[in-house]
């Protein structure tokens, strides 16, 4: 077995045979002609065809991958037609006497260098362009046909670098997978991958070498791991990974687009936890209801310093308009002395978890917190968003949350800056917040359980020492009591309760909630289809009783 | 000659496919059309040239128009250029 490390641009598992693909060698070799103009007639000629091509490619493309991604062809038909171009290109052949391959290898060299000197990566990227339609060019003057990877089964294609117009003639029932060893995450062939929805690496360090070809190979998209001839346990292993890729991607087709909604008619909502924005996508595949917790700390985490209100604004805009009206609940600086920006300058603890962390800090540096706030208020105009502040053990806690927000709206107000009116919610992840949920619920618009550190401080369990998994038991009693109280008191006061925590993608659990009568769950964006199905599966009338015998 | 000022609002700039569109219609007129920008100007009938400015978001670039019909080839860039530019 080997193993190579790549860039992903997809994720998925592909298995299959390899094809080394490889492009025709178009050597250009300078050779004098005698007769100049019948060399410019063949350049005229193959440009032409060239040009048809490209016609026929945009026409197929449109339908295989979208206008956006066909567009690609139509410049590509205006280079070719381009005068600079043609021009260049008869200069050559007419002043040094010369064959039309040489001239146009010329030419392509010279306008690719032209882009690949250019300080925007955008330019930079248009040099691959030119020498795309010079190769079609070259081909079509050699009389040869292009690589169209021939095979009776799909293959994993492996290649130096893809040019567009050699990803989009390929055959898609035949792909399996790309893997190449040059490329960007924002080339063509990173962004068709995308489009068809399957593995693909980059910036892989394979030999090109024709032995491989039909070798058996696997692409881990996920890690970026690409085996070839994998030994029989990582064949399994990633066999096993597919096959649950699959059953997912099944229950996709028929899921997406349902309600999540059991035999006798309860609803649930069914939301997604994001810890970047960047995960949006993955949001939007699986087809969530909303966000249910969008953890705001990688905007500070991955700043060198505190982001401004723009800056947040201008991520929380992004969220709340790509959700379109759904609901993106965003939680509040969540970070303490074990997850923390040195510029925080946060003093070392010795028990963190209960530590100064969350609203803690909000409080007691108020001016980080008025501007999230303030960030936050101002997005709330644009789209579904609701605040969620974590960690909340008492109602004198509220009392200066809602002073600070008052502070914040009338700051706004006076400057003229519009603003929404975001639902604001509270976190209930303590104890201290169960036993005085019913005085919470008047005071909030909506619960959140965050069963982790719930379970955590309640058991006085911690998580990561695994010395104690004798004693931990992540459906204990205790914590299941709790939430049904929590969500009890939620209903009193007419606001609703979701979960936020592991338990909340806890399959084996996701019966009782609805027993519960629980409103919300969210989890990691991978689970979602999968508590959908058992949601639709679940007559809450006939199965409730027992399920709550059972547990609690 | 028709001379005019325009700054770019696109998020790409002057981008392969704007370009393209641009070339094809400074070609429907006789006229001769330079894009400059800054030191640097092109024929905006060819599109490497065009594209090698390096325009971006922001960047302000003259259009120069000169022939027969430099009054309607000028009126037809700035609007081409308004609205997709």
């Amino acid at each position: 077995m080997e193993l190579y490390r790549g860039k992903s641009v997809f994720g998925g598992i592909a298995i299959g045979r390899l094809h080394i693909y490889s492009r025709k060698n178009l050597q250009v070799k300078r050779e004098r002609v005698e007769d100049a103009e019948a060399e410019v007639a063949r350049f005229h000629a193959a440009k032409e065809k060239a040009i048809e091509q490209l016609a026929e490619l945009y026409e197929k493309s449109l339908t295989a991958v979208g206008e956006a991604n066909a567009a690609i062809f139509e410049i590509h038909q205006m280079m070719l037609q381009d005068d600079d171009y043609i021009e260049s290109t008869e200069n050559i052949i007419r002043t040094q006497q010369v064959n039309a391959e040489y001239a146009v290898a010329a030419t392509s060299d010279n306008f690719a260098n032209m882009f690949a000197a250019m300080d925007d990566d955008y330019m930079k990227g248009r040099a691959a362009d030119v020498r795309d339609i010079s190769e079609r060019v070259l081909l079509i003057l050699s009389g040869q046909e292009a690589d169209c990877v021939v095979t009776d089964e799909p293959v994993i294609i492996v290649a130096d670098d893809l040019a567009p117009s050699e990803t989009v003639q390929m055959d898609k029932s035949k792909v399996l997978s790309f893997v190449t060893v040059h490329g960007s995450t924002n080339s063509h062939t990173a962004i068709l991958a995308r489009t068809m929805g399957i593995p693909a690496l980059i910036g892989t360090p394979v030999p090109l070498d024709a032995s491989l070809d039909g070798r058996l190979a696997v692409v881990d998209g996920d890690t970026g791991q690409f085996y070839v001839e994998p030994d029989e346990q990582t064949l399994a292993k990633m066999q096993q990974k597919y096959d649950e890729m699959q059953t997912k991607k099944e229950l996709l087709q028929t899921l997406k687009g349902k309600e999540s909604v059991t035999l006798d008619g309860r609803k649930i909502m069914l939301y997604a936890n994001i810890g970047n924005y960047k995960d949006l996508s993955l949001v939007l595949e699986n087809d969530a209801e909303g966000i249910g917790l969008f953890r705001s700390e990688f905007l500070y985490l991955e700043s060198s310093t505190y982001p401004t209100e723009e800056e947040q604004l201008k991520i929380y805009r992004a969220v709340a308009e790509t959700m379109a009206g759904k609901r993106v609940i965003i939680r509040t600086l969540d970070i303490g002395a074990d997850k923390q920006a040195d510029y925080f300058e946060l003093p070392k603890e010795e028990n963190p978890a209960m530590g100064c962390r969350a609203i803690r800090i909000c409080l007691t540096r108020p001016e980080i917190f008025k501007t999230q706030l303030r960030a936050l208020f101002r997005a709330s105009a644009f789209g579904k968003i609701a605040i969620m502040y974590p960690m909340i053990t008492s109602l004198a806690e509220i009392a200066r949350i809602k002073q600070i927000v008052e502070e914040v709206k009338a700051e706004l107000t006076e400057a003229g800056v519009p603003f929404g009116t975001p639902e604001q919610g509270i976190m209930i992840e303590t104890p201290a917040a169960v036993m005085i949920s019913d005085k919470l619920a008047k005071e909030v618009d909506f619960f959140s359980i965050g069963t982790n550190d719930l379970t955590q401080y309640t058991l006085a369990i911690d998580r990561q020492n695994d010395q104690l998994d004798e004693f931990y038991d992540s459906h204990h009693q205790a914590v299941l009591r709790m939430i049904e109280m929590t969500v009890q008191n939620a209903h009193k006061e007419n606001i609703w309760c979701g979960i936020c925590g592991e338990l909340g993608a806890d399959a084996s659990l996701s019966k009782l909630f609805l027993a519960m009568g629980v409103d919300e769950l969210s989890m990691s964006p991978g689970s979602l289809l999968f508590i959908r199905k058992i949601v639709r599966e679940t007559n809450v009338g006939e199965e409730g009783e027992a399920v709550k015998a059972q547990f609690l | 000659m028709k001379e005019f000022t325009y700054v770019i609002t696109d998020t790409e700039g002057i981008h392969a496919r704007p370009a393209g569109e641009l070339v094809k219609k400074a070609k429907e007129y006789t006229s001769s059309v330079t894009v400059i920008k800054d030191e640097k100007k092109a024929d905006a009938k060819k599109l490497f040239g065009l594209m090698g400015l390096g325009v971006k978001q922001g960047m302000e670039i003259a259009v120069q128009v000169e022939g027969n019909d430099e009054e309607a080839a000028a009126a037809a860039l700035e609007a081409f250029l308004k609205e997709n530019l």
